[in-house]
């Protein structure tokens, strides 16, 4: 982030001398607090439309298993309809995608359930093997792609993932319990984030539970004991709901 | 061939709390400081914005502000017969990053340790005899409740914490927690505001006879000016306060408390994005001359200074030690050495109640909103029939309703699916919890050191984290488990559920960042690696400041303690060290 | 003839209490710092309305500062813009106020100022474009637009109200900002309120709505001193005068403005309230509910740490600049002393569309028992672009 020292740029007035003995990144700070004028990073909302990192198949693949995962009914649109396999997508397009902010550095050894992920694939890595052996159990067992099989055989599917009876075909250091909860978390993120992020389309689910999202000031209502709270969803780029 | 700088009276690593508290003494006493600070630069009017802080996805579960294992990991084993592999995300605690540390994004729980507890042997063996406590490695902090108490004094006042108090000169006082030691004076704000989940806690534990009282909070309930001057602002219970930083400085950090003051002084210098390798020490290992740091192009530079202060965080103090060669590493089978000792950290188990038609609004709330009973902690209870020392508070806080992790259901309900979503519509408005966070009492086999495998981005040894919960904690957990299922019938819910703690700390989901012990503070050397004033024994200008320093942890959260040891070895080093350097307690 | 004695035995007066740092003390007034730098080493760019400037090295170095110079040199340029050689200056440098001070006082400033460090530091000035570039048509400017700055011909005033004229109309050049400009860049009409630049110097007069008459002689002083008052908060281009200058002025020099400036006639309003915006004031509200009220308040009052909406004469001024500007980018309190927190607004143009700014601006200046003109999301669009051009 920069930090520009505010300019008065006026007549009859001028700068401060610099505080910053600014470098490219690593400032020493003396004197003065920093401050800029548009200071700041906002979080900066994704395109919605295309695929940045799925290929065609994968994308059908995780919208498959969104709706399901999420189904559509009166409380809400489907996971797919939500955007949640759009949210993944970036997710997976970006440093989450990347574990740019995790340790990768080896050796790689199996670890106890205690230890956490040791796998040497990140997030992109584990959606392109994970769905790809997907597809593979799926022709084996169905002779289908996931994405053909009636809603519920995938839900016998994904059952079958989450309690532990089917085994992908994946790599050491990375489970069939890894990659499905990897996929449900990511859902749900999908599901509950802020629409900025490509799901949560229209503030879906913050209207089914009752969560008003981005608002930030509640000393009007806290004293309310069991009321219900009056405002619907504020999202943090959007208008009301 | 490291660049050299001028030297300054005292260098700080690390500009979080302790940090910028040494650095605000040191300088009013006129010493010339410079805090190099591993992480950036960071403060309300530039990065906290108030329009974007309300992101769950990029600060609760992204983690944003936290310090990223690529930066540093660590290793984990429960125990000496596992091999530790490195975290590779940090998921049972989740140490801060930058300036003001995790005091930006903390729940700002303020609390003070018990008299009893800076003299916790002295005090169970007193009362239950020897035997009780012979498998836990507890001992004495050097330090006496009359000493520090003037110190935690200041650490509230300078936050503006927010509470009531229970015990003021002796006196107790209604309303507040009849357990806690004697006060001078009450907190410099009044309680919070209650939600309805905390409310009704309060309620229900008033009528079972225990004595419910408002979390002592860093979260304001009303605008404030501390004693320097600087101004906060009142919390607006918006719910994103854990995790988040404040968007509307109503939160205690160092940024909301200190830094405008500090940063103006000329005698005060803050080098951000720069990480200290180590600490250099004359030939003879009895004195540090410098740091070496490198900085944000990666520049090799040596700093030297007349004294080093750790402050990088209780952790991180251990590792610096050790990478330092500051006193004996620890070693867990001969029970010799003293650095990564009696490292410790919480114990807590939690119930949750689900209702019908119930609107308890769980996004109303702040980091350390709620009510709370000590009835059960520490040695506040007999516990001559129990095969266990320690205890616990019980809260019910109402922190937040972020639905990516808060979307309660019944116990059975699946996790996808129509039931699923049917569950959480119901679920979300009608759930409350509280839960009992726990002593956390050291063994001989809990320790830090070195990992032999796994190293940092810069080529340094990672620590490596060797811990259990011990069967004493066990005990003591289940126990208070127990007394929460049986606080459970008064609410009268539709479902309710306690948890129980096993064996086998799990480092993946999330616990606590109360990490305790490792350098800690004691009247023997042989048992401590800093002295009464957290002075090192070995190398005597060095002071090494966190929660590294404590002995044991209770019962509680550790950042009003480690404020007013900060505070408390701020007035050593200005009051007798600068006019007398050298070892303040013979060794 | 009399009246200038009168205001120079003043002047003597006031600052012989301070003998041992009176020049320094004067630096202090004129906020010579705020364009030459704190170590008075210049190189600051200034924009005027006629192109960029860049202030001149006033320390005693002899290469690059004013060490050659004399002390009737000194004079020539503070009192009457001329530098050495009949070089004129432009009125950037505020000699049209600084004519005002008495040679005793700038006497004084040319002492302390030869005992500064000489720093080098080489300075290009001339960076107007022609015709601007030419000095010569300052000799013009001096003739056909004289300063408007009112030589108090006035009995019957306190030795307060005489010392505060003399400070607001001499050395601290308060009308440099506050007071509108002609054409050709000479003020008109006293401390009314101007656009400097993408800001709004305010309203200094005693009118109630957009200028000081609700505050009391002490709330002036307490904004002067510390930066922040009951009522409003000083910041941006205001927060660097009061960080530089008035926060260090003494107490008597305060008050005297204050009472000087409580003693303005009342302008002539701000053009309020807004009529037929409804509709603005419906989404306002939402908008102000959401984005605002967490830090000042659903009753506009603010707290501790910030300001109060209503009846800020900032949140009320004709021109809508400094509201539009610090909500679009941001601004951050002076930090003084008194009140060293310097709180924040954070920048919300990134999340507020220019309608919805202008909502919520409307709202804001029409609300509580504020009354002001409302704002357009085109106004905010202008403003937008100029703020990220650099205009």
């Amino acid at each position: 982030m920069l930090h520009v020292l505010s300019r008065r740029r006026l007549l009859a007035s001028a700068a401060a001398v610099p505080i910053l003995a600014a470098t490219a990144r690593g400032e020493t700070i003396s004197g003065q607090l920093p401050w800029s004028p548009f200071a700041g990073e906002p979080p900066k909302p994704v395109n919605p439309l295309g695929w940045y990192f799925f290929h065609p198949g994968e994308a059908a693949t995780v919208e498959a298993i969104v709706d399901r995962l999420i189904p559509a009914d009166h409380l809400s649109p489907g996971g797919k309809d939500c955007g949640c396999a759009v949210f993944i997508d970036r997710q997976l397009a970006g440093s989450f995608g990347q574990a740019s902010r995790l340790y990768t550095k080896g050796p790689f050894m199996p670890g106890l359930s205690t230890q956490g992920y040791q796998g040497d694939l990140a997030p992109a890595g584990r959606y392109r093997l994970g769905l790809r052996a997907l597809d593979d159990y799926t022709n084996t067992t169905y002779k289908k792609n996931f994405v053909a099989l009636a809603a519920e055989e995938q839900d016998e599917v994904l059952a079958g993932l989450d309690g532990g009876k089917i085994k992908l075909k994946l790599r050491p250091g990375f489970s069939t319990k890894e990659f499905f909860e990897l996929v449900l978390q990511n859902t749900m993120e999908g599901f509950f984030a802020d629409p900025l992020y490509g799901g949560n389309r229209g503030m879906a689910s913050w209207k089914m539970v009752g969560f008003p999202g981005a608002r930030y000031d509640y000393r009007d209502h806290i004293d309310k004991h069991n009321v219900p709270y009056p405002k619907g969803p504020v999202s943090i780029y959007g208008k009301e709901a | 061939m490291a660049r050299l700088l001028p030297k300054k009276d005292a260098v700080i690593i690390g500009l979080g709390w302790t940090g910028s508290i040494l650095a605000q003494q040191l300088t009013d006493a006129g010493l010339n400081v410079v805090a190099i600070e591993r992480g950036p630069w960071r403060d309300t009017a530039t990065d906290f914005n108030i329009g974007y802080m309300q992101d769950e996805l990029r600060f609760a579960i992204r983690k944003d502000l936290f310090l990223q294992p690529a930066v540093e990991a660590m290793t984990m084993r429960n125990s000496l017969s596992q091999t530790a592999l490195p975290m590779r995300d940090y998921g049972s605690f989740l140490p801060g990053n930058g300036v003001g540390g995790a005091g930006v994004h903390w729940n700002g729980h303020t609390w003070r340790f018990w008299d009893s507890d800076f003299e916790i042997k002295t005090h169970l063996t007193k009362r239950y005899g020897a035997g009780k406590i012979k498998d836990l490695q507890l001992q004495d902090w050097g330090v006496s409740w009359s000493e520090i108490e003037p110190s935690f004094d200041k650490f509230e006042y300078l936050g503006g914490i927010s509470g009531k108090a229970g015990n003021l000169k002796g006196q107790i006082q209604p309303g507040g927690n009849p357990f806690e030691s004697p006060r001078a004076r009450d907190y410099p704000n009044p309680p919070m505001r209650m939600p309805y989940a905390s409310a009704l806690f309060a309620d229900k534990m008033k009528e079972l006879g225990f004595h419910p009282f408002p979390l002592p909070s860093a979260n304001l309930s009303q605008a404030y000016v501390n004693p320097l001057g600087v101004r906060m602002g009142q919390c607006s219970y918006c719910g994103f306060c854990e995790r988040f930083a404040c968007g509307n400085y109503s939160k205690a950090s160092a940024q909301t408390t200190i830094l405008p003051v500090l940063v103006k002084k000329p005698n005060f210098e803050a080098r951000t994005e720069c990480e200290v390798l180590k600490i250099n020490l004359t030939a003879d290992g009895k004195h540090a001359r410098s740091v070496t740091y490198l900085d944000a192009h990666g520049v090799e530079v040596e700093q030297p200074g007349d004294m080093v202060l750790v402050c990088a965080y209780g952790l991180m103090n251990v590792r610096m030690m050790l990478l330092s060669k500051i006193g004996a590493p620890y070693d867990p089978v001969s029970g010799k050495g003293v650095v990564g000792r009696n490292y410790c950290y919480q114990t807590s188990a939690g119930a949750r109640l689900l209702f019908e038609d119930k609107h308890f609004n769980p996004f109303i709330g702040a980091g350390s909103l709620g009510q709370t009973i000590d009835d059960f902690n520490g040695d506040a209870f007999d516990h001559s029939k129990l095969d266990f020392v320690g205890g616990a508070g019980i809260s019910c806080t109402v922190t937040n309703g972020r639905p990516i992790s808060n979307r309660p259901t019944a116990p059975g309900t699946p996790r996808w699916g129509a039931k699923w979503k049917q569950a959480t519509a119901e679920g979300y408005q009608n759930a409350m919890g509280f839960g009992s966070q726990g002593s956390s009492y050291p063994v001989r086999e809990n320790y830090l050191d070195l990992d032999p495998t796994y190293t940092d981005r810069h080529g340094r040894p990672l620590l490596r984290v060797t811990f259990d919960f011990p069967d004493n904690d066990i005990a003591m957990s289940n126990y208070l488990s127990d007394q929460m299922e049986k606080m459970l019938k008064p609410f009268n819910a539709k479902y309710s559920a306690v948890s129980r703690l096993r064996k086998g700390w799990n480092s993946v989901p999330y616990q606590s960042t109360h990490n305790t012990g490792g350098a800690v503070m004691g009247g023997d050397p042989k048992t401590s690696a800093v002295n009464k004033y957290l002075q090192s024994w070995d190398v005597p200008n060095v002071f090494v400041i966190g929660a590294s320093a404590f002995a044991h942890n209770a019962g509680m959260n550790p950042t009003g303690t480690v404020g007013a040891l900060a505070f408390w070895a701020a007035e050593a080093i200005t009051t007798k060290y600068i006019k007398n350097p050298g070892a303040l307690v013979p060794a | 003839m009399k009246q200038v004695i009168f205001v120079a035995a003043f002047a003597a007066l006031s600052t012989s209490a301070f003998a041992d740092d009176a020049g320094k003390y004067q630096a202090i007034l004129g906020d010579c710092a705020g364009c030459h730098g704190k170590d008075l080493s210049g190189g600051v760019t200034l924009m005027t309305p006629f192109g960029k400037l860049v202030t001149p090295n006033i320390t005693p170095d002899k290469d690059t500062g004013i060490g050659n110079y004399t002390a009737d040199d000194f004079r020539a340029a503070m009192k009457q813009g001329l530098a050495p050689g009949g070089k004129r200056l432009y009125p950037a440098m505020p000699y049209p106020y600084y004519a005002r001070m008495s040679d005793g006082d700038v006497a004084a400033l040319w002492s302390w100022l030869q005992t500064v460090k000489p720093v080098k530091n080489s300075v290009d000035v001339n960076q107007l474009h022609f015709p601007f570039n030419m000095r010569i048509m300052m000799a013009g400017w001096s003739l056909f637009a004289p300063s408007s700055i009112r030589v108090s011909d006035v009995v019957g005033k306190s030795d307060a109200w005489h010392r505060g004229d003399y400070l607001v109309n001499g050395p601290a050049h308060c009308g440099a900002c506050h007071s509108p400009k002609t054409m050709l860049g000479a003020d008109k009409g006293p401390l009314t309120g101007a656009v400097l630049q993408g800001w709004y110097a305010p309203d200094l007069t005693s009118d109630p709505n957009a200028g000081l008459g609700r505050w009391s002689t002490a709330d002036i002083v307490d904004y002067l001193k510390t930066g922040r008052n009951a009522h409003s908060i000083a910041s941006g281009p205001m927060a660097e005068a009061v960080e530089n200058s008035s926060s260090q002025m003494n107490d008597a020099d305060l008050t005297a403005i204050a009472v000087y400036l409580k003693d303005l006639p009342a302008s002539h309003g701000n053009g309020g309230p807004a009529t037929g915006a409804e509709a603005q004031m419906k989404a306002g509200k939402d908008g102000y509910d959401i984005n605002c009220a967490a830090c000042h308040g659903p009753d506009g009052k603010g707290n501790a740490l910030f300001p109060p909406l209503a009846a800020n004469p900032n949140v009320l001024q004709v021109r809508d600049n400094t509201i539009v500007r610090v909500v679009l980018a941001g601004t951050r309190a002076a930090a003084t002393t008194g009140a060293p927190t310097g709180p924040a607004m954070p920048s919300l143009g990134w999340k507020l569309s220019n309608q919805q700014a202008a909502d919520i601006l409307t709202y804001v200046r029409n609300n509580w028992g504020n009354r002001a003109p409302a704002v357009s999301a085109e106004t905010v669009e202008r403003i937008r672009g100029e703020l990220h051009s650099g205009s």
